[in-house]
């Protein structure tokens, strides 16, 4: 009797939690409509391009070979592929029916105009500190876009994640508007470039570490993190980088390159596509405000540029250098491009991050697939090596290349990285679908 | 001593393994297919096949390729009996000067070993850093067509 009772009680208690869930998580949906007068102006439009590219909406919500703003490219994440959705005003499968409120929201609180929550791989987290003017200008300027009928392929998450009122849980323990720095100290563009990295341009989201739960990690913002498998370097005290990032290198950088430190790959080089419509101010901007991400002065314990003769009497090292001889030295010996070099190369790779990363993927990966070339227009080129080198020559080659141009000791378990990441790799010319 | 496997026959070489291919093939074996174009992997013109994928010849040291199957352009056919790839660039007469053709043939070999019927923006994303000088990658891109049994796109003109 008694046993029974406490079983009602607790079946109560569960189903108010359940219900208080359900209500908390609850969102309406917003009526249909468009813009409103004025609403699309062209002035708005033009501004809303200019913060479209720094907000690198076309990087995600545009698919390998697709219509841009259309949708559908996967986004890898440890939970599952969450696919981006189309963002043209087509009414059925874009954004056709959004209101500039219910835009607001979405951007700014993660909820569809319907009233579903989003993941937050889209990055409303940062977008939540947007001001209404730049959301009214984006709203502008995405509504202006010719519409694209596309269907977003269905996400592939496990249950209970596909599950989206569980996001509301998610938002309630881990989602804060940011905030934008403030310091009476600093002059007008380092408050610019706050608001940008803080807000629109999102730099945390993959530079900041994330959590078992995929949120950002309050206290380590800017420690490092990932990027679709990539490492994303820190943009702090604790970045290995051999020369340290100023300003002037930081602009030069998100504009195209620097020559003493390199160029984009990976997920950072549709960031550094994206600047090439943005006026050069925004991007001093950024350059102001993340060089002193860095702190004060040069780090104590960073070692510069790197360039030693590794052991010789190791045969994994001389069978990378000499593949490095035959492989690499051609460009990456040649100087660099600022002293005549071969164009877009830093005096040595000594220059480079990457080899000073905490672990050999970022090299891999640019190993295995190349820098590819930008369409119309100059930039960096490297050819790929995946098709030339086997794994066991690959790992030799990052062995000898990391034993040459970082203070750091071997990466741990080097090998075993390059097989994964050489296994992953498609045929090329293999057809998409084909692969395993 | 690095052994190379060229176009089925094993060849003792005397470069040291750190020299690429492409010299060896030209120099040493008398291979004169796969072109010397910019020397830095950038044009395309030296591709050949390792283990049936394309591969910088003049970025490939030949210590890398001890006991793994490399073809060039001359494996694929004679100018007497050429092989269906060679004939369906002969037929739509892709070369004007002829330099970068070895490499386009074999990029576009090792993509049909793998897609034996590639779509158009297939075969322009396989060819895409093969480079002409001469501007007749419109031909080129027909004779692959050819090879695979493709029909004629729509619009040719417009980059997929």
């Amino acid at each position: 009797m008694r046993r029974r009772r406490i079983a009602v009680w607790l079946g109560g208690a569960l189903a108010l939690a359940v219900a208080g869930f359900g209500l908390a998580a609850w969102r309406p949906a917003l009526a249909p409509g468009g813009p409103g007068p004025g609403e699309t102006a062209p002035e708005q439009v033009r501004r809303g391009a200019v913060l479209a590219s720094l907000g690198y909406c076309a990087s995600c919500h545009t698919a390998e070979g697709g219509q841009p703003y259309a949708g559908g490219r996967g986004i890898g994440t440890p939970f599952g592929t969450i696919h981006a959705t189309n963002i043209t005003p087509d009414p059925e499968t874009g954004l056709g029916r959004y209101s500039l409120p219910a835009f607001t929201r979405a951007m700014r609180a993660g909820v569809d105009r319907e009233g579903r929550h989003l993941y937050p791989a889209f990055p409303y987290t940062h977008y939540a500190g947007l001001t209404d003017s730049d959301v009214a200008a984006l709203y502008a300027f995405v509504m202006t876009r010719a519409p694209v009928r596309a269907e977003a392929p269905a996400n592939a998450l496990p249950f209970p994640l596909s599950w989206r009122p569980l996001v509301a849980g998610w938002k309630l323990l881990f989602f804060r508007a940011p905030a934008i720095p403030a310091d009476p100290r600093r002059d007008a563009d380092w408050h610019r470039g706050a608001y940008l990295a803080e807000a629109l341009s999102h730099c945390g989201a993959c530079h900041t570490p994330r959590n078992l739960l995929g949120a950002e990690v309050a206290g380590r913002a800017y420690a490092g993190g990932e990027a679709d498998g990539w490492w994303a370097p820190p943009l702090a005290r604790s970045s290995p980088a051999p020369l340290p990032w100023s300003e002037d290198a930081l602009a030069r950088y998100l504009a195209e390159w620097d020559p003493q430190r390199g160029g984009a790959a990976g997920p950072m080089r549709p960031v550094v596509d994206a600047h090439r419509t943005v006026p050069a101010g925004e991007i001093r901007a950024l350059a102001a405000y993340v060089a002193t991400l860095y702190g004060p002065g040069p780090a104590g314990s960073r070692t510069g540029p790197v360039d030693r003769e590794p052991p010789g009497d190791d045969p994994a090292l001389a069978r990378g250098a000499a593949t490095y001889a035959g492989a690499c030295a051609v460009c990456h010996e040649s100087g660099g491009g600022a002293a005549g070099g071969v164009p877009y190369t830093t005096p040595s790779l000594g220059h480079r991050t990457t080899l000073r990363a905490p672990d050999p993927r970022n090299l891999i990966l640019v190993l295995r697939d190349g820098i590819a070339p930008r369409e119309h227009a100059p930039g960096p080129i490297m050819p790929a090596f995946g098709t030339t080198l086997t794994p066991a020559q690959m790992t030799d080659l990052a062995a000898y290349l990391r034993a040459r141009f970082s203070p750091d000791g071997p990466w741990p378990d080097l090998a075993g990285t390059v097989r994964g990441l050489m296994r992953e790799a498609p045929a090329p010319g293999a057809r998409a679908e084909a692969r395993p | 001593m690095p052994t190379l496997t060229v176009n089925g026959r094993s060849h003792a070489v005397a470069a040291e393994p750190e020299t690429p291919l492409l010299y060896v093939l030209r120099d040493e074996l008398g291979l004169n297919g796969a072109k010397f174009g910019c020397g830095l992997g950038q044009c395309g013109a030296c591709t050949v096949e390792v283990d049936g994928r394309p591969v910088l010849s003049c970025l490939a040291p030949v210590g890398v390729l001890e006991g793994r199957a490399v073809t060039t352009v001359e494996g694929l056919g004679t100018p007497e009996k050429p092989g269906p790839l060679q004939a369906a660039f002969i037929a739509e007469n892709a070369a004007q000067c002829g330099y970068c053709i070895a490499g386009m043939v074999m990029r576009a070999h090792a993509l049909l070993r793998v897609n034996p019927h590639p779509s158009e923006a297939e075969i322009r994303a396989a060819l895409r850093l093969n480079l002409c000088r001469c501007g007749t990658h419109r031909r080129i891109l027909a004779a692959v067509r050819r090879a695979a049994g493709a029909p004629e796109p729509a619009t040719t003109g417009a980059v997929p």
